[in-house]
């Protein structure tokens, strides 16, 4: 079984962008059988919450040298590049 | 379809001239007070947040959006509320706070619970990426007009 991956998924009040975010991270994991879990955040929350995750997806600046890899997610609300921002999260939780 | 059920006629502008986009939020955040789904401070706090976390979208097509929202700690009850402008005002770009985007569309979110609101937010984000449905949008006279293209909406994939 493989390990459950976890995604950190920041905005600025965790309420609204990182919803939309959460929810096609793990509609598109479940598609690639990848086990994985969202946890929303403020983007001050980031820094300490990162010592947990596997990933951190963003739709606000957060500090880059966290040792998590950063995947800005606006692609998911513009539909801009969203498929490439997917392909490459999968790609980083497979990785 | 989630969107039409938030958003009361009386909350939806077309064709506001505004200064700025904090004439915007404040005309915006304040009928939602005037409605009752929004408390006392609402509109302060939106300003707030929206200069330190901007909200600004630049979009796939001519028109871009802004969704100014703010902690659920004021919200009496989800609610939306939108404007479409004459002409656009600058909001700073959500991921790039440097960053001017000229805004057209502008969705305010009352939001009390987020995770019960996905479908929701959802729609908004398929509406934001359907250029076809915002020039739509943006030509729209009155706020009944408004409300006919948001239901008539597709299910985003």
């Amino acid at each position: 079984m493989a390990q459950e991956k976890v995604v950190l998924v920041a905005c600025g009040t965790a309420i609204a962008t990182s919803t939309v975010v959460a929810k096609a991270i793990e509609e598109r994991c479940k598609a690639e059988g990848i086990p994985v879990r969202t946890r929303q955040c403020k983007a001050a929350e980031v820094p300490v919450l990162a010592r947990d995750a596997d990933l951190i997806v963003t739709t606000t600046p957060v500090p880059k040298d966290l040792g998590v890899p950063v995947v800005q997610g606006l692609a998911f609300l513009t539909g801009i590049g969203k498929d490439a921002v997917l392909d490459e999260i999968v790609e980083k939780l497979r990785g | 379809m989630k969107i039409p059920e938030l958003l009361h006629p009386e909350a939806i502008f077309v064709n506001l001239d505004a200064a700025d986009s904090t004439a915007v939020i404040t005309e915006l955040g304040n009928r939602l007070l005037k409605l009752g789904a929004v408390k006392e401070g609402f509109v302060e706090a939106t300003l707030a947040r929206e200069a330190s976390m901007p909200t600004g979208l630049p979009l796939m097509g001519e028109f871009n959006a802004a969704l100014p929202h703010v902690d659920i700690e004021y919200v009496n009850r989800p609610a939306l509320a939108l404007a479409t402008l004459t002409r656009p005002v600058i909001f700073k770009n959500m991921v790039n706070p440097d960053e001017d985007v000229p805004v057209s569309l502008v969705i305010m979110l009352a939001l009390d619970q987020p995770k019960s609101q996905v479908e929701m937010l959802q729609e908004i984000a398929g509406l934001l990426q359907q250029p076809d449905v915002i020039d739509k949008l943006m030509r729209a006279d009155e706020p009944a007009q408004v409300l006919q293209i948001l239901e008539g909406l597709a299910t985003p994939t």
